[in-house]
Formats: C-alpha cells, sequence, structure tokens
C-alpha cells in the first residue's frame, strides 16, 4: 500500500499547490486521480516518483518511509513513472529504451510484445530512435511500453491521453485494462477522461492542492457527472470514501 | 609489423591477423603487408608517399582495407592514397587509424585521401581514429578527404574519433555531380585537453546531386571543438546539414554552418544544437532505475553510437 501523510509542496515561486495531502492507495486497484488543471495532480504524482521533494508530510511504500530516497532509490523499489510528456532521446533506440526499462537484455520476442501491446507494430519501431522523429501519439505509446516493461511495483501514468489521436487512445484503454485485469500492485492514473475514469476502482478529485473527493470509481463518477449542485458542492455526502477522513 | 600495430588494426579495423580481401597496412611511415584482389589492385603512387586504389567496374560486395599506424614518437607519417572506383561499381573502404605513443614526443598521421567515384557506384568509406598509450606526447591524425561524385554515385562516409586523440584538424570536401549523393556521418568524443576541428566544404554542381552532413559530438573535460560546413547548391540540389553537440564539464564547441544556394532550386537547410545534456533525459533514465552517472553515460553512448 502507498501512503501520503500530510504532504505539502510549494513552487519555486512560493505558491503552494498541495496543502496537506493525505491519500491511501491500496494494492491491485487502478486509481485515477483527476480534477482541475493546476490542481496538483502532476505534482502528487512527481511527489510519489521522486522527482520532487515536498516540503513536509511523509511518503509510504508499504510501511517504508520513502520520503527521502532519490528517483532511483524509488524506481528501484518498484515505482514507475511515465511523463505527460515523453522525453526524446538522440541515438537512443525503442529497443535500448525498452531493455533499460526492463533492466535487462530483451530478446526479439519479448521486446515486440511490449510494443505490441500499446499497438505499435514491432518491426517498424523497434530499432528506431527515440528522436523528433516519432509523432506526439507514437512516442506516448513507447512511454507507456517502457512502464509495462518494468514490470512495477506502482505503476504512474501522468495524463496517458495527452496529445494522442483516436485510435490509440482506444488502445490505450485496452492497455490499461489489461494491466487492471493483470495487476500485481498498484496503478495511478493522471486523467481528465470519462473513459478512463470509468475503468477505475477509485477516483480520487484532487483541487487547489487538497483532495476534495475519494471514493468508489461508479460513485464518484457519479457525483462528478450530476448536474445537482449540492454534490459537487459537498462531495463527501455522495461517496463512499475509502482510507478515512478527507481533508480539506 | 609490430605487436602495438595488431592491437590498433583490431581496434580500427576488422583485423584478425590478417584481411579476408585487399588490403594494405602502413606502419610508421612504410607500408608493411598489401595485398591486390583480381578487382581491387593496390599500387604504389609514384608523385608522392601513399597508393593507388582501383576498383574495377562493375565490382560488388568486396571490401579494401587501408589502416594506417603510429607506434612511437618523432614519426610526422604523411601519405597520399588514391581511390579509382569503376563504375556501377559497390564496395567498402576501411580507412582506420591509430596513434600509439608511450613516451613524450609527439606523434602524427595525416592521411590525405581522393575519391573518384564513377557513374553509378556506391562507396561506404568507414573512417575510425585512435590515440593510445600512456605516453604524454602529442597524437595528432589530420586527415585530409577530397571527393568527387560521378553521375548517379554514393558516397557515405563514416567518421569515428572515440578518444585519445590530442589534436585533429579534419578537412572533407566534395564536388556532388549529376544525381549522385554524398552522406557523411562525423562522431568525435574528445576529453582533456583535446582539440578537433572539423571542415567541411561540399559544391553541389549537379542536378539533382544530394548532400547530408550529420555531426555528433561530446566536448567533455576542457577540450574544444569546432564544426565549420559549407554547402554551396549551384544546381538544383538538396543539402542538409545537422551538427549536434553535448558539452560536459568544461567543454567547448563552436559551430559555424553556412549555406550559399547559387541556383533558385537548391533547397539547403542546416540545423545545430549544442548544450549540456538535457535534466529532463537523466530524470528519465533515473525513472527507470540507472544512477546519475549511468544515465549520462548512456545518454553520451547513445548519441555518439
Amino acid at each position: 500500500m502507498l501512503k501520503i501523510n500530510d504532504l505539502t509542496w510549494s513552487a519555486p515561486d512560493g505558491g503552494r499547490v498541495l496543502r496537506g495531502v493525505d491519500l491511501e492507495i491500496p494494492d491491485n486497484k487502478l486509481v485515477v486521480i483527476t480534477g482541475p488543471n493546476g490542481g496538483g495532480k502532476t505534482t502528487l504524482a512527481k511527489l510519489i516518483s521522486g522527482l520532487e521533494t515536498p516540503d513536509s508530510g511523509s511518503i509510504e511504500l508499504d510501511g517504508t518511509d520513502i520520503t527521502k530516497l532519490d528517483i532511483t532509490e524509488r524506481a528501484k523499489l518498484g515505482i514507475s513513472y511515465a511523463f505527460q510528456q515523453p522525453v526524446r532521446f538522440k541515438g537512443i533506440t525503442v529497443s535500448d529504451l525498452l531493455e533499460l526499462a526492463a533492466g535487462e537484455k530483451l530478446s526479439v520476442g519479448e521486446a515486440r510484445s511490449y510494443l505490441m501491446r500499446v499497438g505499435l507494430c514491432a518491426r517498424e519501431y523497434i530499432n528506431r530512435e527515440v528522436n523528433d522523429t516519432l509523432s506526439g501519439g507514437e512516442i506516448k505509446r513507447i512511454e507507456i511500453a517502457t512502464v509495462l516493461a518494468r514490470h512495477s511495483r506502482l505503476s504512474i501514468f501522468d495524463e496517458p491521453e495527452a496529445g494522442i489521436d483516436l485510435w490509440s487512445f482506444n488502445n490505450l484503454i485496452d492497455v490499461f485494462t489489461d494491466m487492471r485485469k493483470n495487476l500485481n500492485g498498484s496503478l495511478i492514473i493522471i486523467s481528465h477522461q470519462e473513459r478512463i475514469l470509468s475503468i477505475a476502482d477509485e477516483i480520487v478529485v484532487i483541487a487547489d492542492g487538497k483532495i476534495t473527493m475519494q471514493g468508489e470509481a461508479d460513485k464518484v463518477l457519479k457525483c462528478l457527472l450530476s448536474d445537482d449542485p449540492s454534490c459537487m458542492e459537498c462531495p463527501k455526502k455522495e461517496v463512499h470514501y475509502h482510507g478515512g477522513e478527507v481533508n480539506e | 609489423m609490430n605487436e602495438i600495430t595488431k592491437e590498433i588494426l583490431k581496434s580500427v579495423s576488422d583485423y584478425n591477423d590478417g584481411y579476408k580481401d585487399a588490403y594494405s597496412i602502413r606502419e610508421n611511415g612504410c607500408g608493411v603487408a598489401r595485398k591486390s584482389t583480381e578487382n581491387i589492385k593496390i599500387e604504389d603512387k609514384e608523385d608522392a608517399p601513399g597508393l593507388v586504389i582501383r576498383v574495377k567496374p562493375g565490382t560488388k560486395g568486396e571490401r579494401v582495407s587501408i589502416p594506417a599506424c603510429v607506434t612511437h614518437g618523432n614519426i610526422d607519417d604523411i601519405v597520399y592514397n588514391d581511390f579509382y572506383i569503376g563504375e556501377g561499381a559497390d564496395v567498402l573502404i576501411v580507412a582506420g587509424c591509430g596513434v600509439h605513443l608511450d613516451t613524450g614526443e609527439p606523434a602524427r598521421h595525416n592521411g590525405i585521401h581522393r575519391f573518384f567515384l564513377g557513374k553509378n557506384s556506391h562507396v561506404v568509406y568507414q573512417e575510425k581514429h585512435v590515440g593510445t598509450g600512456r605516453g604524454p606526447g602529442i597524437r595528432s591524425i589530420d586527415p585530409v578527404t577530397e571527393i568527387t561524385l560521378d553521375e548517379g554515385s554514393e558516397l557515405e562516409m563514416d567518421s569515428l574519433q572515440l578518444g585519445g586523440v590530442d589534436k585533429t584538424i579534419r578537412k572533407t570536401s566534395a564536388v556532388v555531380g549529376k544525381e549522385a549523393h554524398l552522406i557523411i556521418r562525423e562522431r568525435i568524443l574528445t576529453d582533456g585537453e583535446q582539440e578537433a576541428v572539423t571542415d567541411f566544404v561540399v559544391e553541389m554542381n549537379g542536378e539533382n546531386s544530394g548532400v547530408n552532413l550529420i555531426s555528433r559530438s561530446v566536448a567533455k573535460g576542457s577540450s574544444h571543438q569546432a564544426y565549420r560546413s559549407k554547402i554551396i547548391g549551384n544546381a538544383p540540389c538538396t543539402g542538409h546539414s545537422e551538427c549536434d553537440a553535448i558539452l560536459a564539464d568544461n567543454g567547448k564547441v563552436d559551430a559555424a554552418p553556412e549555406l550559399s544556394a547559387n541556383h533558385e532550386d537548391a533547397a539547403l537547410i542546416h540545423e545545430a544544437a549544442i548544450g549540456k545534456i538535457a535534466g529532463e533525459q537523466i530524470t528519465k533514465l533515473r525513472t527507470l532505475g540507472l544512477t546519475e552517472a549511468e544515465a549520462e553515460a548512456k545518454i553520451v553512448a547513445g548519441f555518439l553510437k
């Protein structure tokens, strides 16, 4: 289980982005974090992955405090992070990147299977450089394939739907549905997409640096899609909370 | 042939106690072994130290290796090699070079290679340079490459220098004829106080000719690199020049690309990017479990691959 305790973080300009977040991500669940832009979703993902350091609070993975561990140490514990805007490399091929992710030499068949799972024809991509010649959708799918290759304890996807076409998006849903079926850890997806929200076990809503809603996916989604103003004004009344009290 | 030469040959070419096809091995300014084949003739050059290599028209799938090694100080080796590639031939030319020093005296190899490609011929030219040995002497390798491409011919030049060479001035010039193409891929790594200068001048004189110059370099330590390129479009042609450099430590890189279009249908492009390794690249590889140092090494190795 991932447990986040009273986490705060401020931007370099001093602006408070996270204002005391408490959150528990249970094992074997697909949890989608959603909420308005600028609410703190990506910041929370980066803090979990070690890309940012919190001002205060703590992060525990399976009872171990990982707050002070760096990116590499957290990766070695099994935390993976798929970037919202994947990084490009001159000279590093798709195959190289998959092998780095897997931490071992991959057979052609193994590398192909990861690419096929994200809907890429392996023969066309396996030896291509992860550079500017790839489209936004292609590199996004390769980014997801690298996370698949890691077989992580905790996989975090930051807006995987951003910048990809409809066909790729449909494929993405299949990938996450498949991951959900075969989960051997936890899966966090940051997303605005209703279709991704609808395949979640739980949904967490973050706005203005605080968790404003958390609960079983169908109930939170129903609330989010509701026209009833009372639901949005006081969502805590409408959903079943996982992990106890939610900070306001 | 001494043992140092044999070791250098292994690192700059596919030497394995000899070569399968035609070859000429140069050691400390003298030819020490040579073999011609039915289709590739290697002869002494009459007016200067060096060789004349003639590839018969239509020769396919053969290679010729002409490595040169300098294994001690106080040598300034200059060699003039001319390659005449017959019409329709398709061959591989390997011209590795190494300078080894165990003392403080300097040494240099200066290979001046001229290529004359006949109509519709194709050549892959591989040039790998190394500096070895523990001596503090300056190891210099100053290749000069002059290329003349006849109608429909193509030359692919892969030039690699991955360490140990203290000073290098690399001059490449080409005249590209009708429907001929030139591709040059250069990769250079410098470290310490090393210096490297690359100078390309390509004249596109033939209709529908093309050139693609790709240079990737890494300057570490206090090393300095200078990249100059000039593509001159005198006919309907396409030209592309790309210079990417990574800076580490206190390394410095100058890039001075120049394009001259003297014909309205000359389409010339230059791209250049110089900077340190992007922090996000290191971060990405760290999320895959690499340390910062491992991530840097992987990025540099991939960049120069």
